[in-house]
């Protein structure tokens, strides 16, 4: 049975002490009702529980969460996953600036566009590996100083026809990970010492898993999702500016 | 008034804007909302509203908002006033106690018309050139009057600036027995400038009004580029140069209001080497000519005139900016979340890109002294531009 919290007129402390409360009460299922702005929701949270997020919620959603799986039924703000560690967000709509800010582990998942600097020092280690999947377009800066984890951008669900599928500097200082791009992009777009590649047999792989989970999550036609070209971004050395001070 | 040095935690700035573009009013209450939503953006050492509309009665006279340390400090400015101005009413402005706002300055406003002397009076009385005679009669004031400023000197507008939360600002001038057509409001987390009541936003000369988040880290460039043409920053906070920079070039060198914002930010050479022509050569020419007038470092900000309100993002977008529309309201703010404490269902929510100015205007007509800046039709350029009115033929399709 869902546990339900009223957010209306809630300050952000309140109502995460409330979302803690219910965690320690063994709740698994939590219902946040009017939703809007409040920071930090459900921050630093460690449990393998559901949250149901109506509105938009504010900076910070799921910073340093280890488990917690939520869904945004709306667009999220700025730092939707900063520095988390575990566990699964889900946007039905847009998402902000900085998403997955210094994110370790678990997933997010976009319906639509996402803002500046996306995936920004996103990290992986042994079996941690964070994804974020944009089903729309990105700002610049995509996946800047991205030293590991997976990045996917199809730029098929976007409200901007005009702009390009990722903004310029993508993975401006990135030394590890990759990102994934469907059906390609500039060059121009591309920060300093990537390269473009085709994928092989093991990106398609990996491809299909998180698009299959990302699409069934987001009631999107798979098929549809897979009938075009992905192309991989990666460093052209795990230390590109390895000689930048060296001189 | 004195002059409070923030610690240096962390930083983050609240803004929202609102316009009615038929020039419908809209109540204080309702930018006061938005802009508390934002709370957590400032930290009690600034806060401040600029509204468009509220003076009717005296829309043909510059309403000038003085800010004022002593009863001396406004004996001088009245005095300045007497031999400057035609003066056709003055008043207190009305405040009230409020828990929070500690020994506030005193708050007068007159409603001014220039008064020229000798010749000068045939060639520039009514002219356009009434707005350089307020300019200089507002540096004037600021630089050499001890403990006094004017914060706002436009006709039918007028700016609410002080020490505190913007609750307790809109609480302490009895803001919600104002109606506006644009609204833009601010909440202050200082950094690198002192808190103090001259020095919260928003910044203003004649209608121009400007609230801003983010530090402009050229500040002493653009302030001797302005110095040059008369501008004199007193009021110790970067954001200023941005207020006389947009009356320097877009009223006074007369630039299309999206070249004004594209010298505030322009594209990257690099961009601007894959430009065509004659796209190129525009944007060559105003990073050439407009060096000086460029804003490096992070910032949104949102400006206003008589006749319209714009956001706009450094080139790199440092700060957040998201912008909504529904019917003729149009919002913008840095975050969605205080758009929609005021319209909880927005037709559109959108995301400007960096350096995308968003620029919307009233309809042709709406108010008496309607400026509008367009200057006709867009410009042909890629670089993205968001306007209302749109061009000619995409408005009449809508």
């Amino acid at each position: 049975m869902a546990f339900e919290i009223d957010a209306k007129d809630l300050h952000y402390r309140e109502l995460n002490k409330l979302i803690r409360k219910a965690v320690a009460e063994g709740h698994k299922h939590l219902i946040l009702k009017n939703v809007n702005g409040q920071r930090y929701i459900a921050a630093g949270v460690s449990a393998q529980i559901d949250i149901d997020i109506y509105g938009v919620p504010g900076l910070d959603l799921g910073a340093f969460m280890r488990g917690p799986r939520i869904r945004v039924h709306g667009n999220t703000q700025d730092g939707a996953g900063n520095t988390m560690d575990d566990g699964k967000i889900v946007v039905e709509g847009m998402a902000g600036d900085v998403v997955g800010y210094a994110m370790r582990g678990g997933k997010i998942f976009v319906a639509s566009d996402v803002g500046y600097r996306v995936g920004i020092h996103m990290k992986a280690y042994m079996d941690k590996v964070p994804v974020i999947v944009i089903g729309g377009k990105a700002g610049d800066f995509l996946g800047e100083y991205m030293a590991g984890g997976v990045i996917i951008l199809l730029g098929m669900y976007s409200r901007y026809p005009e702009r390009p599928i990722a903004g310029i500097f993508l993975g401006t200082g990135m030394h590890g990970g990759v990102i994934y791009v469907r059906e390609g992009l500039p060059e121009t777009q591309l920060g300093a010492a990537l390269q473009i590649e085709d994928i092989n047999e093991e990106d398609e792989k990996i491809l299909r898993g998180y698009l299959q989970e990302y699409c069934a999550d987001l009631n999107y036609d798979f098929n549809e999702v897979m009938a075009a070209k992905f192309v991989k971004i990666r460093p052209q050395t795990h230390r590109p500016y390895g000689k930048l001070y060296a001189y | 008034m004195e002059i409070l040095i923030p610690n240096k935690e962390q930083a983050g700035c609240g803004l929202s804007g609102i316009i009615n573009r038929k020039g419908e009013l809209i109540k204080g209450e309702v930018i006061i909302e938005s802009i508390c939503c934002q709370m957590e953006r400032g930290n009690g050492l600034g806060a401040g509203y600029a509204a468009y509309g509220i003076y009717p009665e005296f829309a043909e006279y510059y309403c000038l908002h003085v800010m004022a340390d002593t009863k001396q400090a406004l004996k001088d400015v009245e005095e300045i006033l007497a031999h400057k101005c035609y003066l056709v009413h003055q008043e207190r402005i009305p405040t009230r106690a409020t828990p929070g706002i500690v020994s506030p300055p005193r708050f007068r406003r007159y409603f001014v018309k220039p008064r020229y002397e000798g010749e000068i009076r045939e060639i520039c009385e009514g002219t356009v050139d009434e707005d350089d005679y307020m300019v200089e009669l507002v540096m004037y004031i600021n630089k050499n009057v001890s403990g006094a400023y004017v914060i706002s000197s436009g006709r039918n507008m007028g700016a609410f600036k002080g020490v505190g939360f913007p609750d307790q600002i809109a609480n302490f001038f009895r803001l919600e027995e104002y109606s506006a057509y644009i609204w833009t409001a601010h909440n202050r987390f200082p950094t690198n400038t002192p808190g103090w009541w001259g020095g919260a936003h928003p910044f203003t000369i004649l209608d121009w009004s400007i609230v801003h988040n983010g530090e402009i880290s050229s500040y002493g460039t653009n302030r001797r580029y302005l110095e040059m043409f008369g501008y004199h920053c007193t009021l110790l906070t970067d954001t200023e140069v941005v207020a006389y920079l947009l009356d320097l070039l877009i009223r006074r060198h007369g630039l299309p209001i999206e070249l004004a914002c594209m010298a505030l930010a322009p594209p990257f050479w690099q961009e601007i080497d894959r430009m065509e022509e004659p796209e190129k050569s525009v944007c060559t020419a105003i990073r050439a000519v407009y060096g000086a007038a460029m804003l490096n470092g992070p910032f949104a900000i949102l400006f206003a005139y008589n006749g319209g309100l714009v956001g706009l993002n450094d080139r790199v977008k440092l700060r957040p900016l998201v912008a909504a529309k529904k019917g003729d309201f149009y919002y913008m703010a840095s975050e969605e979340a205080a758009i929609r404490a005021i319209c909880p269902d927005p037709e559109e929510v959108w995301c400007p890109k960096a350096g995308e100015p968003v620029i919307v205007e009233l309809e042709p007509h709406t108010i008496p002294n309607q400026r509008s800046y367009l200057r006709g039709e867009p410009l042909r350029i890629s670089a993205p531009i968001c306007r209302f009115p749109l061009a000619e033929a995409e408005e009449e399709e809508e």
